[in-house]
């Protein structure tokens, strides 16, 4: 695509702020700022990636996902508040999920050790546990303040703070699961995935595109269970105190 | 108290706080060994606060409780609430059914209740056996009280904390577990503390009392100090509740 080619794109958005005006939704402005975002953000990471592909540098690659990850944990670590030590969990979390992911990927030769596999199928793992993390934490945080009598009740029979929590950890674990288990079911009857599409319009063979397809599906499936899994283990510690007695997480 | 046993529970000095408001002020006394405590007050008095403190589902502020002749904090917070058995105020039930709440404290020490052991309980508290399968949900306020109340007797704790054990029980219900009570002091030595908003109940089952308003203890003593209050704001208090 030429520079000529992506402005027309523009038409795209002109459309939107032609029915905002008109209709007076009054979201020409966030229109623009969204759009104007879009195109420094996008191709400034276009020309970094180029670059690190092109410098076929490990430190850029290493380089790369730690800024991922750094994004990331400063995104989730809002819903966090109030959880002791909530920033490390995170990067615990995501690390080590990094890690194992990449280790499986390329220990198996499953993809070749290349800037753009690692980077590519880091973003989606470390994007993914993101947003994973954020919808665990919210509702882990709910499950605990609505059941904070079963958790007393517990404690006062004589239970350990993780028999206190368990349900509530295994109910929100399940939970946070459950959209990226259903949204497998229906891929591709509904609509073609994103990322298979970019690949089919960039010329990919369809079958090539699904197969990776199936690779980052089933990549992410083990991304949403180890991210809600470990996040809950690392974190229901600090909703209690070291005479086992619940504290809150709200402040 | 005549003996040389120690109390069951002993306070001293205790305040308790929460985000910056005083809840309990200078607490000191004790609630005796082997006998029924009741402890009176109108709501929002701290009743309800001072029996959590009593087996470390919280921890004062400031001052000492003692277990016995042990400071609390000296014991495991496992063995203390094993040891001082709680009926907590709303009866809060696991979802599942009667056997499952009733089994609950064997199961959080990795063991497992035997029928005949949870029909015993559910004998007990007056309820029949049939009950054992029932699905909590389906349950009145009077008989998840009754759950509650076998489910904390699972633990055969020395020391009974019950908080407002009688307030969903219709009268015969209440005598019965009036009763069982009664029977626990005399069987097994145990030591309780009763919560109660019934005067009369406090008249009836208990032989010491104590009197608390605005988290402060105005009056303890002997039962029968609510038939002829002198202290002024126990009188208050009596009247309150007569009207
Ligand atoms: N977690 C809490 N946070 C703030 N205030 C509390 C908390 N628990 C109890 N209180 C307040 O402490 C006072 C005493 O409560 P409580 O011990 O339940 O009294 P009682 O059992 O005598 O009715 C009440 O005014 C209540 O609102
Ligand atoms: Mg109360």
């Amino acid at each position: 695509m030429s520079y000529l080619t992506l402005s027309l794109t523009l038409i795209f958005v002109l459309i939107p702020l032609i029915l905002s005006k008109t209709l007076g939704l009054g979201l020409q402005k966030d229109t623009l700022i969204a759009t104007v975002r879009s195109i420094v953000q996008l191709l400034t990471v276009g020309f970094v990636l180029k670059f690190v592909f092109d410098s076929e540098s490990f430190l850029f690659i290493i380089l790369m996902v730690g800024l991922m990850i750094a994004a990331a944990t400063q995104n989730a670590r809002k819903k966090g508040t109030g959880i002791r030590g909530v920033t490390w969990k995170l990067v615990l979390t995501f690390v080590s999920i990094e890690l194992l992911t990449q280790s499986i990927l390329l220990g198996f030769h499953i993809v070749p050790a290349t800037a753009q596999y690692i980077i590519s199928l880091s973003g989606m793992v470390v994007g993914n546990s993101m947003v994973l993390s954020i919808l665990f934490l919210n509702r882990f945080s709910a499950e605990v303040e609505a059941n904070r009598e079963i958790g007393e009740l517990i404690l006062s029979l004589g239970g350990t703070p993780k028999q206190a929590i368990h349900r509530q950890l295994i109910t929100s674990i399940k939970a946070s699961m459950i959209p990226t288990i259903e949204s497998q079911k229906t891929i591709g009857l509904v609509q073609l995935p994103g990322m298979m599409s970019g690949q089919i319009i960039a010329g990919a063979d369809p079958v090539q595109a699904v197969q990776f397809q199936l690779l980052v599906l089933f990549l992410l499936l083990s991304t949403a269970a180890l991210t809600s899994v470990l996040l809950g283990f690392l974190t229901y510690p600090s909703l209690f105190n070291e005479r086992m007695q619940q504290v809150s997480w709200k402040q | 108290m005549s003996s040389n046993e120690p109390p069951a529970i002993q306070f001293e000095n205790v305040h308790y706080a929460i985000d910056g408001n005083t809840i309990l002020q200078n607490i000191n006394g004790s609630f005796p060994s082997g006998k029924i405590t009741a402890l009176v007050g109108p709501s929002g008095a701290g009743k309800t606060t001072l029996l959590k403190l009593c087996n470390g589902l919280l921890s004062p502020t400031s001052g000492a409780v003692y277990i016995g002749n042990q400071l609390i904090e000296q014991i495991a917070p496992l063995t203390l609430r094993r040891q001082v058995g709680i009926v907590l105020q709303s009866s809060p039930m696991l979802k599942g059914t009667v056997f499952d709440n009733l089994a609950l404290p064997l199961r959080l020490q990795g063991k497992e209740m035997t029928t005949d052991e949870a029909h015993a309980l559910l004998e007990k508290t007056g309820l029949q056996r049939s009950f054992l399968n029932f699905n909590v949900l389906d349950l009145s306020g009077g008989q998840r009280q009754k759950v509650s109340i076998a489910r904390t007797l699972a633990n055969h704790s020395s020391i009974l904390l019950l908080d407002e054990i009688t307030s969903a029980l219709d009268r015969t219900s209440v005598h019965e577990i009036e009763e069982l009570v009664q029977d626990l002091k005399q069987t097994s030595a145990t030591s309780i503390i009763w919560i109660t908003h019934n005067l009369d109940q406090a008249v009836r089952v208990s032989d010491y009392l104590w009197v608390m308003m605005d988290g402060q203890v105005v009056e303890t003593g002997d039962p029968s100090i609510l038939e002829s209050p002198t202290n002024e704001r126990v009188l208050k208090f009596v009247k309150g509740e007569q009207l």
